[in-house]
């Protein structure tokens, strides 16, 4: 985490608004329906950005489209310079996009540790006759391994449940323990899908401070939110979408004074 | 939860320990039990069963680790025992080669594995993005047609006759002693032939190195990412897991297993035929892996012993047992064939061989559903459900 730190900090000072994600006219369509139509923003790196709408407006679907589950029908997902449009999702998170998931996917049936260790994967160097053999590389690694995730579990608060199957952890600890799995990945920008639904207004506070403290670590947070406490409370920006459009885009204060959104979350009669 | 943890490692610590001690004093134990030839029958069978020990730690690997199913297991056990049945006898002589291929069995158990492996990476490839129940036809699908393959390419195989006469292992120094009835002795120019005792230990030292490779990869990254995989591989492919090498690293390293598994199988009995690997044969592996315990190597070992054990002991005596057990308790008559069909005891019991096996998997499925040495996640997964 210490040298994302110092990776960060030059392009934080150069330029704050220097884009990590831009996407270009991103539309995805499943057969008849358009559920995501030509939307467009970019994401400032070190920021918090927050994406909002209704349900069924095309926010998990955007996600998915820029972590390569789906590969969008058309148009650019560029990230740190790259389209990363239509990789593959391993590739994406090697590139350094991480994410959780809306309806938590954990591995139920492994530890705490073990899911966060999974998420090194990615970052670690050991071959299968490094594995086969327990070669001294290997058994360093492991320790490290071992060791970073102990930190990262400590990081997002739920350190004591390391030995413990994921499944078992209370509902709150199992999307810290997301949280924790995506960080593992080393990435620059993580992706949050509803992390505070089903939180209590408590939880919803001590999230807004693991937001921050990540932030903090030099990643930029983005994230999907129905609850606007938390979207208004953590987000520097904000994207609006409805029925796939993107249909505003500013602070929270100009979101919150915008009329389409108005319209779009409590009907035109109002 | 900690303590569920350390009661399973402990217990399989356990496990480990008796079968080593298990495995050192076996062969006293057989000359025991049957002097007139030494323990050989015993300790050849026990060499046999170490050849499912082997497979059933292999599918493990696929089934248990990867959670894929696989019904065709048998197919790479065939291809390493025809891999040593022609790279180690005269039968590439009468092939379209005309020059018959003696390679020691030392450097074909090498060659086998790798063979073994490819063909793993070679079903893998087009089937792995195919799920559950999907997977596991097309595997069936490949286990019912390797056997044929040898079967039909009978310039190569000899067809239904099978490959015979395969060489068999040889060192060029080796220690006999007493315990196979001669003095202390080094012998040159060892040949493993009929020497029970030499495949005892050479299929023992086989499956120590299977189980320690096996287990470091369970507790590898590898490890972890098998587990990622069987538990959700989406959330596993967005962690960054490619999810399609991992599953081929399963399937061949599965595969490698049954490769070694085929050679000692070939070269222990001099003949491989295409109806050794039948789907029996697969089939009878998934139960040990799955009644032994899946995902558990010690769990799985046990396992394939113990299915051992009841089908070609157990079962083979039992008829004759059934016999000697009538009439010692009177019941001598029950032995006689009878009007209105009863062929007499013996017949009987053989008939129903199968029956009775059957009734055994039940009974032990319905004692302990999960594996008679579960890992902890099946434990779990049986007592707790699974709620998604």
């Amino acid at each position: 985490m210490a040298d994302q730190v110092e990776n960060a900090a030059p392009a934080d000072r150069m330029e704050d608004a220097a884009p990590i994600l831009q996407l270009d006219h991103v539309s995805k369509r499943f057969g008849g329906l358009l559920a995501v139509d030509d939307v467009s923003f970019n994401v400032a790196k070190g920021e918090v950005f927050a994406l909002i709408g209704p349900n069924g407006a095309g926010k998990t679907t955007l996600f998915n489209c820029i972590t390569g589950i789906f590969s969008p029908t058309e148009g650019r997902v560029v990230f740190e310079g790259r389209d990363v449009a239509g990789r593959k999702p391993h590739d994406v998170a090697e590139l350094g996009i991480a994410r959780t998931f809306q309806n938590i996917r954990l591995f139920g049936y492994m530890s705490a540790l073990d899911n966060v260790r999974v998420g090194q994967h990615v970052r670690m160097r050991a071959k299968l006759w490094d594995a086969l053999f327990k070669t001294p590389k290997e058994r360093r690694e492991e320790l490290r391994v071992t060791e970073r995730a102990r930190e990262l579990l400590d990081f997002v608060g739920i350190g004591r449940h390391g030995d413990d199957y994921a499944r078992n952890l209370a509902y709150g600890q199992q999307r810290r323990l997301e949280i924790a799995r995506a960080l593992a990945t080393e990435p620059r920008l993580l992706l949050l899908d509803e992390p505070a639904a089903g939180f209590t207004p408590q939880e919803k506070v001590e999230l807004m401070q693991l937001v921050e403290k990540i932030l903090g670590q030099g990643i930029t947070v983005f994230l999907i939110e129905h609850d606007m406490k938390v979207v208004m409370g953590a987000s520097r920006r904000i994207a609006v979408l409805d029925h796939g459009e993107k249909i505003a885009e500013g602070t929270p204060d100009e979101i919150r004074n915008n009329r389409k959104v108005i319209e779009a979350y409590l009907g035109k009669s109002a | 939860m900690i303590r569920l943890r350390n009661v399973t490692r402990d217990r399989n610590q356990l496990v480990y320990l008796i079968l080593i001690v298990g495995v050192l004093l076996f062969p006293v134990l057989a000359g025991f039990v049957s002097p007139g030839d030494s323990g050989n029958y015993l300790l050849g069978q026990a060499a046999d069963a170490g050849v499912y020990v082997l497979l059933a730690i292999g599918l493990n690997v696929v089934v248990g680790f990867a959670g894929l199913l696989d019904l065709g297991y048998a197919a790479f056990f065939a291809i390493g025992a025809y891999t040593y049945a022609l790279l180690a006898s005269g039968q590439l002589n009468s092939s379209p080669l005309h020059h018959a291929v003696h390679l020691p069995f030392w450097i074909l158990l090498f060659v086998a594995v790798i063979v073994a492996a490819t063909a793993g990476v070679i079903l893998g490839a087009p089937t792995l993005r195919l799920r559950g129940d999907y997977l596991a036809i097309v595997t069936l699908g490949f286990g019912e047609i390797v056997p044929k393959l040898f079967l039909n390419l009978s310039q190569w195989t000899s067809g239904v006759n099978g490959v015979s006469a395969l060489d068999y292992p040889s060192l060029p120094i080796w220690i006999e002693g007493p315990w196979v009835g001669s003095s202390l002795s080094i012998v040159r120019g060892f040949s493993f032939a009929f020497n029970s005792m030499a495949y005892y230990w050479l299929m023992a030292i086989l499956v120590l190195i299977v189980v320690i490779l096996v287990s470091n990869l369970q507790r590898s990254r590898l490890g972890r990412a098998w587990g990622a995989v069987r538990e959700d591989e989406l959330a596993a492919d967005a962690m960054g897991i490619n999810t399609v090498t991992t599953k081929l690293l399963a399937f061949s390293i599965g595969a490698a297993t049954s490769g070694f598994a085929g050679v000692f199988y070939g070269s222990k009995l001099s003949l491989v035929s295409p109806e050794n690997f039948s789907f029996v044969v697969s089939v009878t592996i998934l139960v040990m892996v799955v009644l032994g315990g899946m995902g558990n190597i010690p769990g799985v070992i046990v396992g394939a012993l113990a299915i051992y054990y009841v089908l070609f002991n157990v079962l083979t005596n039992l008829p004759a047992n059934a016999k000697g057990i009538a009439n010692a308790v009177g019941l001598g008559f029950l032995n006689r064939p009878a009007p209105g069909g009863w062929p007499g005891l013996e017949q009987e019991v053989q008939r129903l061989n199968f029956l009775i096996f059957g009734l055994i998997l039940i009974s032990i499925m319905l004692l302990r559903p999960q594996g008679l040495l579960p890992s902890r996640v099946r434990k779990e997964e049986l007592e707790k459900g699974v709620a998604e």
